[in-house]
């Protein structure tokens, strides 16, 4: 699949009596590329991609996905082709692993043997081995399963679009590292659009084709990771400023 | 113990009233959760409406049992003198910890559940009956275990009212001065009392999401 799959036009989301979450913002992402959303709290990365599968819809401009605004999307069928990935993965705690990680085949009404195929085939992708984590429950797993799981969880269905919201956010330094090296070479593999969004600069240096840096509501930078090293805007030159201090 | 050998001359009576004490607890509690979850949930969706369902509830609560008894046998289709009246206040009693337990269960769920629910395209009745109530089951059967032993004590007092039950022992009892009665009436609905606690809460525990977590492990 070629072309702008998701799409940022003037976009700004408000909500009465409070300040601006986006703002202006011109955005478009192309089918296959990995757009990290990097930017410190509250500078509304998570409201952006909120906006992307119609949790949130835009108060003025228009967002579209897949040429159609979101507004004029069923937001249902919207979510059912959206992969969505946060942190802790946001299981089903009474759902077993394997009942998880079917939820979007069976929403869109797979037959029950694909399921069951898919599920393996999907624990596979993500280093589970199906026997042992098929039928245990998320609190029976660690922190770093469980993300796998809600990786898996979110490319069930085959969607073009993922969208993923801090997910490695609440593991442990070297588990953190190592699913995000093996999720960066299964999604070059997959070939799908993804919008990530992380507070931390590495992590998007080293999963980003682009990295959109966005500051108080607004977007601030928007380039790839040697283009925003040498950058000269505050906020980027802020968040480099941050490598130096934690690398040593 | 001069009430046991009361109760056993009397078994045919005590037998009858028991069971239209368990009678009047049954439906009004099972009337009660069928409006109450709804209610519950509606309390959990809109802001607007639960301020509203809540202080209904509990104002409904403050009623003192007998003055509400009395307050709905002039009330048309409601009231008069019988089994019906009684049910009636039962229902209306009960609801409040029906109506608060979904209402606190629905709130505790993990706001990340919810919005995975959402994110993943489940509709709106797809994220209730296989997310929100599953997951609230527990709190919500433990309103209903509290609603359940309230209402086996306060349907002693139906037989004020004329809906029988073992209440028409107690009344019988105060009115002659009898202790051996009111023990006839009082011991049986305890241990009724008892007996639902424990079988609704070993209920609970055998349907818990907790357990079958534990399960495998």
């Amino acid at each position: 699949m070629s072309g702008v799959q998701v799409e940022f036009q003037g976009v700004s989301f408000v909500e009465r009596g409070l300040p601006p979450r986006v703002e202006d913002l011109d955005l478009s992402i192309e089918a296959g590329e990995i757009v990290v959303l990097l930017g410190r709290s509250g500078s509304g990365k998570t409201t952006t991609l909120r906006l992307v599968n119609a949790i949130l819809l835009p108060s003025r401009g228009e967002v579209r996905v897949a040429g159609k605004a979101t507004t004029a999307w069923n937001p249902v069928e919207l979510r059912r082709r959206t992969g969505y990935v946060i942190q802790e993965g946001g299981l089903f705690p009474h759902f077993d692993v394997a009942r998880n990680v079917a939820l979007m085949p069976t929403l869109l009404g797979w037959a029950t043997e694909r399921i069951a195929d898919r599920v393996r085939e999907m624990l596979r992708l993500v280093g589970l081995d199906p026997d042992r984590f098929a039928t245990r429950y998320p609190a029976e797993l660690s922190g770093g399963e469980r993300q796998r799981v809600g990786v898996a969880r979110a490319l069930a269905a085959d969607p073009p679009l993922v969208l993923m919201d801090e997910p490695f956010g609440a593991l442990d330094p070297p588990t953190r590292e190592e699913i995000r090296s093996e999720f960066r070479a299964l999604v070059r593999d997959l070939g799908k659009t993804i919008v990530f969004v992380t507070h931390d600069l590495r992590e998007a240096l080293s999963l980003g084709d682009r990295i959109a840096l966005l500051e108080r509501s607004r977007l601030a930078f928007l380039g790839g990771a040697r283009e925003l090293m040498e950058s000269g805007a505050p906020e980027a030159r802020a968040f480099v400023r941050t490598l130096g201090g934690s690398e040593k | 113990m001069g009430f046991l050998a009361f109760l056993s001359a009397n078994r045919t009576e005590a037998v009858r009233l028991t069971l239209e004490h368990a009678g009047l607890v049954l439906v009004s509690t099972a009337v009660a959760v069928a409006i109450g979850i709804p209610f519950g949930i509606l309390a959990s969706r809109r802001p607007s409406a639960e301020r509203w369902i809540l202080g209904g509830a509990n104002l409904l609560q403050t009623i003192p049992s007998l003055a509400l008894f009395g307050l709905l046998i002039p009330i048309p289709y409601v009231g008069g003198i019988g089994a019906r009246t009684a049910i009636v206040a039962l229902i209306l009693y009960a609801l409040l910890p029906i109506i608060r337990a979904t209402h606190v269960g629905l709130g505790a769920i993990d706001p990340s559940v919810r919005e995975a629910a959402l994110a993943m395209g489940m509709d709106a009745r797809q994220r209730l009956w296989q997310v929100e109530l599953p997951l609230a089951f527990g709190v919500i059967l433990s309103g209903i275990r509290v609603a359940t032993v309230i209402a086996v004590g306060v349907a002693t007092i139906g037989a004020a009212i004329g809906a029988g039950g073992l209440g028409v022992y107690i009344f019988r009892g105060v009115a002659m001065v009898d202790n051996r009665l009111i023990l006839a009436g009082a011991v049986p609905a305890a241990a009724m009392a008892i007996g639902a606690d424990l079988g609704i809460g070993a209920l609970a525990t055998r349907f818990s999401p907790d357990r079958r977590r534990r399960r495998a492990s």
